[in-house]
């Protein structure tokens, strides 16, 4: 491995991915446009080194090279885990080596020219665990919230715009509270430039709410009733929890896109995230395509976490769906017993009304009040719960997609690695016919050639080997976070529910006395 | 059989029964119901079963019984309807309307409707007296039945002359406010009891599904090995336990609901019909004294007398109708106001009692 601490190879098979990709005419295109935004999206660019931020005390440097140190931590980290050892946690959390400091803009070496892209993820390593570290303690202080949802426009062109306030103390940003207004697509296309950034490296980018054509058209519409004025609640809700979510994650945080959705003002338009556009229709067939790929891929695991893990997450999926319908059932029936309460409530004044006998009137009203006050009740109930609960369910149901997703990036980069070991394979059965053909120019084409390949061989080994060991850190991620997110939800619930007990006794013991007042 | 006291009148004990109907059992086509019922006066307890058709019988006596002045002004204890061929209520949960208390699921809840039926003819002062109920309620096989006759209680025939004379003007006040206020409170009365028994319908669907839910957390609970996995499967299991609280809760609250105001509501929808009908059954004898005054005025001599004699009936027979209705209308309100207000205390008590346990045990259990 002797050659991965030589810049130049690297540079190398940098530069000609750089090429390569330039000529698939992959790479500048703005990650909102073509790309889909699915965890199934096909080959993207490696990152463009513009939109990458590393560190996290300084504004984004605009490119980023690898200096000596940096050097030696990449070596170290693909020298320490090898695809058969199990989770390596330890080693991913150590300490950073003291010589290892935050990369500052001024500790750039000046940039080189070739390689605009660079590895990447061996530089977050180190200063993502130090993220990581700073986002576990206590100076982790990021509050964002979704309100204020207002209609702008009229007819079928009309949106719905949020405004997005972020309360932070963290000093990435050129302020500690500020606010800007976005609408549905700002978030779609937000998520789609992370999902091409970082799903094929292996990182989980949380989803973003799903669209609803009916929902949205009714509120473009102008219905003004209470199923659609639901719907914007709903979506807000999921928009926060989605940016919650997103700036939770330690590399995500510090992307300039987040950082930008954040803060600017003014977004350009992700005009791609339609879902009837030219961009929509590529992404369906794009999708298609990759269904049929990932069929015919066929991987030698030789690691069992992997194959452990996704069974678990299959098994996890299906538990999360059941677990979904049975709460959609009781936050239904819910609303149900509201309206009926209602209903009640109104029949039982009107009893009262019509009664003679004075005292019984009103006993009969005040009982209208209490079912009325427990149908308001009940009502809260509905939401605090069961329909939070609901709502996390089937986040993660969509979350457990991002990481399945994650796991094919992983064989598809596999697969990449596979195909340049064949392709290294015809090269030198190529050259070693040259040999016997005594072509000089040629011999030279295919060595040169051969070395190309050998490089991608390298990187794609490399790549693979780093996927393998960013996906075990976010599914550790993940795990944790499930838990807690659960937990919060399932002590809510027990919360409220123990509240909801004690007003439903007040509002009784208060009704007695105009009971017992009748005869 | 023990016919003794059946052909005299003056041998029977007219004081009050204690009566229960304990039980409902399927047989062959039909239900029986098994009751026991005791004389207040006497050790005797009797215990035998009684088809619904036993009942109607009962009802039936009561209304045709005679040598009873005003009859037809006493308000009558609604029969429960009759209960449809099975006692289980998966059709029923599905239609919207809650036709009658058979339908809620609960055959307990039917024959406590049958007890309160009983309940209401042995504690009324007049009907007690009918010697059919002492045949019901003594003797253990069943009442011979003659074919029920369809007299002026056939709602039919009432139907057609409900329209013509139900709003003929009355010439007493107390009788026309009477009859203006059964209208609005029938109505109310029925869509109040239907609209609780609808509460009650969801809050039992709420109590099933509630446990689906608790079932569906235990699904995937297997693998312990995993940290993540066990953290969640144990919040599973709390949150499981806490639902099945949760349902047991609405079980309680649904029965608790049903047994007081529903029941009460219910029952006294049907009381509002009795009422009603009594109210018909006077209006209708008014326009028959007005008819044969009418008569009387237009008679030719010679029929004159007969006219006479029977306007006399008439005017005889209206008073006494007239005397007992208001008798009977004001037991009925005493007693109408007396079992709501009992029924809202207990609603509130069971409400107020279940609501604390369920508060303390949550408190308690609440850790995850």
């Amino acid at each position: 491995m002797a050659t991965e601490r030589e810049p130049p190879p690297l540079g190398d098979a940098e530069q000609t991915d750089f090429r390569e990709l330039e000529d698939g005419d992959d790479l500048f295109i703005s990650t909102a446009s073509t790309l889909e935004s699915s965890p199934t999206s096909p080959e993207p660019a490696s990152l463009p080194a513009e939109d990458i931020c590393a560190n996290s005390n300084g504004p984004q440097p605009a490119e980023i090279s690898l200096d000596d140190d940096l050097e030696d931590l990449f070596a170290e980290a693909t020298e320490e885990v090898s695809l058969d050892s199990p989770e390596r946690e330890p080693i991913l959390s150590d300490e950073p080596s003291p010589a290892v400091t935050p990369v500052t803009p001024t500790a750039l070496v000046t940039p080189r020219v070739e390689p605009k892209t660079i590895f990447v993820p061996a530089m977050f390593e180190r200063s993502k665990e130090e993220l990581e570290e700073e986002a576990n303690g206590d100076s982790f202080d990021m509050e964002i919230v979704v309100s204020d949802p207002e209609k702008v426009g009229d007819g079928m062109n009309a949106y719905m715009a949020y405004k997005v306030t972020t309360k932070t103390s963290l000093t990435i940003f050129n302020e500690n509270e500020f606010s800007v207004k976005r609408r549905f697509s700002d978030f779609l296309g937000l998520h789609s430039k992370l999902a091409t950034k970082y799903m094929h490296i292996g990182y989980i980018v949380p989803p973003a709410p799903e669209k609803s054509i009916v929902g949205m058209t009714k509120v473009k519409v102008g219905k003004e009733d209470s199923s659609s004025t639901e719907f914007v609640e709903k979506r807000r809700a999921a928009l926060e929890r989605y940016l919650e979510r997103t700036v939770k994650h330690p590399t995500l945080l510090h992307d300039p896109d987040v950082m930008q959705f954040l803060e600017s003002s003014e977004l350009p338009r992700a005009v791609s995230t339609q879902a009837l556009s030219g961009a929509g229709i590529l992404r369906m067939v794009n999708k298609a395509a990759e269904a049929v790929n990932k069929m015919t891929i066929k991987m030698n695991e030789s690691d069992a976490w992997f194959e452990e893990k996704q069974q678990q997450f299959e098994n996890l999926d299906q538990q999360l769906r059941k677990l979904h319908t049975s709460v959609e059932s009781l936050v239904c029936h819910r609303k149900e017993l509201s309206v009926n309460t209602a209903a009640f409530a109104k029949s039982a004044a009107m009893l009262g009304n019509s009664e003679d006998h004075t005292a019984l009137s009103r006993a009969l009203s005040q009982l209208a009040e209490v079912e009325e006050k427990i149908d308001q009740l009940h009502q809260e109930q509905a939401y605090a719960d069961f329909y939070l609960f609901a709502e996390l369910l089937s986040d993660y149901v969509r979350l457990l997609t991002a990481v399945k997703g994650v796991f094919d990036q992983r064989m598809k980069t596999w697969q990449k690695w596979q195909d340049a070991q064949a392709m290294l394979q015809k090269k030198r059965e190529a050259e070693s016919k040259l040999q016997f053909a005594n072509k000089p120019d040629k011999l030279q084409q295919a060595k040169d050639e051969i070395r190309e390949w050998e490089g991608k061989v390298q990187q794609g080994e490399r790549d693979f080997e780093q996927i393998s060991k960013t996906i075990r850190k976010e599914v550790g991620r993940f795990e944790k976070e499930r838990v807690r997110d659960f937990k919060a939800v399932i002590i809510k619930y027990l919360e409220s529910l123990v509240q909801t007990q004690q007003q439903l006794i007040k509002y009784w013991e208060a009704f007695l006395p105009e009971a017992k007042a009748i005869a | 059989m023990m016919d003794a006291g059946i052909e005299d009148n003056s041998n029977h004990d007219f004081s009050g029964y204690d009566v229960r109907v304990t039980d409902a059992a399927q047989n062959g086509d039909t239900f029986v119901y098994v009751i026991k019922s005791q004389q207040i006066s006497s050790d005797m307890e009797y215990r035998f079963e009684r088809e619904f058709e036993d009942f109607e019988w009962l009802h039936h006596c009561l209304l045709t019984q005679e040598g009873v002045t005003g009859l037809h002004g006493i308000i009558f204890p609604p029969l429960p309807a009759k209960p449809g061929t099975s006692l289980s209520n998966s059709e029923a949960k599905t239609k919207k309307k809650i036709e009658s208390l058979a339908m809620v699921d609960d055959w307990q809840m039917y024959c406590r409707a049958l007890e309160e039926y009983l309940h209401l003819v042995t504690a009324h002062p007049v009907l007690v007296k009918n010697p059919a109920v002492h045949s019901f309620l003594k003797h253990r096989e069943p009442p011979i039945k003659t074919k029920v006759k369809k007299g002026i209680f056939n709602k039919l025939t009432q139907a057609v002359e409900e329209l013509r004379k139900e709003h003929h003007k009355d010439i007493d006040d107390f009788f026309q406010n009477e009859r203006d206020s059964n209208l609005t409170l029938t109505a109310f009365t029925k869509a109040a009891a239907e609209k609780f028994l609808e509460i009650v319908l969801t809050e039992q669907k709420i109590a099933i599904a509630c446990g689906h839910f608790s079932t569906a957390l235990h699904l995937g609970i297997g693998q312990d090995d995993d940290p993540a996995d066990y953290a969640f499967a144990k919040m599973c299991l709390k949150l499981s336990e806490v639902l099945d609280t949760v349902k047991k809760n609405f079980e309680k609250v649904a029965e608790n609901d049903l047994n007081t105001l529903g029941f009460n509501l219910e029952l006294h929808s049907r009381f509002q019909d009795a009422e009603k009908e009594m109210l018909f059954r006077r209006t209708c004898k008014l326009v028959d004294v007005e008819t044969a005054n009418k008569n009387l005025g237009q008679a030719k001599p010679h029929k004159k007398a007969a006219m006479e004699d029977i306007k006399k009936a008439a005017d005889k027979e209206f008073d006494e109708i007239s005397g007992m209705a208001k008798v009977e209308i004001q037991r009925y309100h005493r007693e109408r106001v007396r079992a709501f207000q009992k029924a809202l205390i207990e609603l509130e008590l069971a409400a107020t009692c279940f609501c604390c346990s369920s508060t303390g045990w949550l408190s308690l259990n609440s850790h995850v």
